[in-house]
């Protein structure tokens, strides 16, 4: 990667290097740290996958390949910040506080949701690409309006470039100078589409015909996504607006678990990125560096499993809720077609009321 | 009581329900130093500032869209959407998201938005400009759609949709905004949600909402003439629907006209008509009849008289309705 706009500080084969504008000073135990939440939510992912395989899941988004945009990313945010993801953000759930079980729910179709946003400062996944993008806008302009020296991150992907609101998004932030950050992951694939059906240029470039900065990095590096980001939300939270980073990374698995890969794109390519693993390369890192060594990541890969298995015990402990339970949260007051509704499906159930049912 | 015309009496409603909350924003486009193009706005960023009348970029869902993020962080935005027929690029963050987060969220958001839009045609406009989208988002739960017919309503419905945690589609009768009418600053004349008898009658029911309440008046003073009794009912509100009030006419009256401007077929008509067949069949004399937009685009505003439902066109219907 030759584009001196590419910000990388490790490289593929786990060599610390330096940037011009970038620098992370990162303490052992938070390189630790960071190694410990990818080898984690890959582990989590890999069972989301089987649970889905098995007929536990209606459907599964997984982020392998990912790991190190969406823990540079998440654990870049404060805890006043505010984000909207997209539906493959396990890994930033994870870094808000988010229980892993929670985010299965929407997959195993208990719910569309999954969590109380105001809990984590996580709104709900949004699955219409791009519609995040602009309430992500507005909620910064509602930070700007309170004074609040906070931002707003938003995941977007490479598809999500093409769409109306994301470029509407780019709009309001540029003329408002909102305090968001875009977090785009590129990883090149919108489904069966390369990113060379979104864009003729680089999608970062983008930024600067909206009026505000765009940086490409390398999204398997986790030390240059957590630099960047850091570096861009601390810039949006003093009030300079918004930026859009472009996460150059890769997607390894399918676009769902109910997509197959191997009609649209070549082995080699995937071999490619196999070599710019986010999670190999830290490894490498630490043990070189003497900052961790085998027993160590062992250790970790035990605790994983232990995680993935109490995720498992969860997931299938999880019930499907009344049916009842649908009239809920149809309106926040009262209304009385859906009063009479719920009504009709109590009588047609021959149950005494709604509580009966739950 | 003071007299307003409708533009001003939704104006003067906008104004008390910023001064009554701070949260309260204005945007949209044009709104600020123009005040709107129908005025609407007026003089409300001089007093309340650019930061709570904000003059958006021009792009309807990114209006929509903002409005919702600044409802997810505890404001609420009463958006103006300029004319009917530029809503649609703000669809898809109605249906997908503002009409979905309380739901998604399991209750913890409220994404509690105002989409101000004036509707209707009557007014000798261009393409776009005369359109009745209502059905689209009465058929969206999620969603509430009203719609004032007088200046006191506007005053009233307007503040009582800015305080309402849901998101409401506020359709205004643009061919009504120069209507003039006393506003009873004092006392709401009735919750969002309340249809309201405009006029007492006894030979047949005449259902309307928005513009053409004030047609059905007409037609109703014509039929008088002719020596019918017609009770004119307005809506006000379009989802959720007041079907008892309707209902408590209908069993009276034993006939049933609906009308506005939308186009019939798949039209609010539709959904009056089978929900009052359901609760009323053995009080109706009549088929419910239906009288409203054609089953084409809006037409060039010089035959827009022929499309929209006339008083002739009115009484057409009530003589078919009495004479079945």
């Amino acid at each position: 990667m030759s584009d001196a706009h590419f910000v990388q500080l490790l490289t593929p084969e786990g060599e610390r290097v330096s940037h011009p504008d970038y620098d992370l000073e990162i303490t052992d135990d938070e390189a630790r740290g960071l190694y410990r939440d990818m080898v984690v939510i890959r582990r989590l992912d890999v069972e989301s996958t089987s649970l889905q395989r098995q007929g536990q899941l209606a459907l599964w988004a997984p982020l392998l390949g990912q790991e190190a945009a969406q823990i540079g990313a998440g654990r870049a945010l404060e805890a006043d910040d505010f984000a909207f993801p997209g539906y493959r953000e396990h890994g930033i759930a994870y870094c808000r506080g988010v229980p892993p079980a929670s985010c299965l729910r929407v997959f195993r179709q208990v719910t569309h949701g999954g969590w109380d946003p105001y809990v984590y400062n996580l709104a709900e996944p949004s699955i219409v690409i791009g519609n995040n993008a602009l309430n992500a806008v507005g909620y910064a302009m509602g930070l700007q309006r309170d004074g609040a020296e906070n931002a707003v991150m938003v995941a977007i992907g490479d598809g999500a470039m093409s769409q109306g609101d994301v470029n509407e998004s780019f709009v309001w932030a540029g003329v408002f100078q909102a305090p968001v950050v875009f977090l785009l992951q590129n990883n090149h694939w919108a489904i069966s589409e390369p990113t060379e059906r979104q864009s003729r240029i680089g999608l970062y470039h983008r930024a600067e015909g909206f009026g505000f900065p765009g940086v490409r990095v390398d999204g398997n590096d986790v030390f240059a996504m957590l630099a960047v980001m850091r570096a861009k939300l601390a810039r949006a939270r003093e009030g300079s607006g918004p930026t859009l980073v472009e996460a150059f990374t890769y997607r390894m698995g399918a676009h769902t678990t109910s997509d197959d890969p191997t009609r649209y794109r070549i082995d080699t390519e995937v071999e490619e990125w196999k070599l710019r693993d986010p999670i190999e390369r830290l490894r490498a890192f630490l043990v070189r560096t003497g900052v961790a060594d085998t027993a160590w990541t062992e250790s970790i890969d035990a605790e994983a499993d232990l995680l993935a298995r109490s995720l498992r015990e969860e997931v299938l402990a999880m019930k499907g809720p009344s049916p009842v339970s649908i009239f809920d949260h149809v309106y926040a007051e009262a209304h009385p077609l859906v009063d009479e509704e719920r009504a009709d499906m109590v009588a047609l159930m021959g149950a005494q009321d709604a509580e009966a049912l739950r | 009581m003071t007299e307003l015309t409708l533009a001003k009496a939704v104006n003067e409603g906008l104004r008390k329900a910023m001064e009554d909350n701070s949260k309260v924003l204005l945007m949209g486009e044009d709104i600020g130093k123009l005040g709107g193009v129908f005025r609407v706005t007026d003089g409300l960023q001089k007093d309340f500032g650019e930061s709570r009348v904000i003059d958006s970029p021009l792009g309807e869902s990114g209006i929509v869209g903002t409005a919702i993020g600044l409802a997810v962080r505890g404001y609420r935005t009463v958006v103006e959407i300029q004319f009917d027929g530029f809503v649609y690029p703000a669809f898809d963050q109605l249906v997908s998201q503002a009409a979905k987060q309380h739901s998604r969220s399991e209750g913890a958001i409220t994404p509690a938005i105002v989409v101000r839009i004036p509707y209707g045609g009557g007014i000798g406009a261009v393409e776009h400009h005369s359109e009745s989208p209502e059905a689209y988002f009465a058929h969206t739960a999620g969603l509430r759609v009203v719609s004032p017919s007088t200046p006191n309503d506007a005053y009233w419905m307007i503040r009582q949709a800015v305080t309402c945690d849901d998101p409401v589609i506020f359709l205004e009768p643009k061919v009504r905004y120069w209507d003039k009418g006393d506003v009873d600053e004092d006392a709401p004349p009735a919750g969002l949600h309340d249809a309201v008898v405009r006029r007492a009658g006894t030979d047949a029911t005449l259902v309307a909402y928005g513009p053409s309440v004030k047609t059905c008046l007409k037609a109703a003073e014509a039929a008088q003439g002719e020596g019918r009794s017609v009770e004119v009912i307005d809506l006000r509100s379009i989802s959720p629907l007041d079907v008892d009030t309707v209902a408590a006419s209908v069993e009276k009256t034993g006939r049933l006209l609906i009308a506005h401007e939308a186009p019939v077929f798949g039209g609010m008509g539709a959904e009056i008509a089978a929900r009052l067949t359901e609760r009323c069949f053995y009080s109706l004399a009549a088929p419910p009849l239906r009288v409203g937009g054609y089953h084409t685009p809006y037409p060039p505003s010089r035959v827009e008289e022929e499309y929209l439902p006339n008083v002739d066109r009115l009484l057409d219907a009530l003589d078919r309705a009495m004479d079945f």
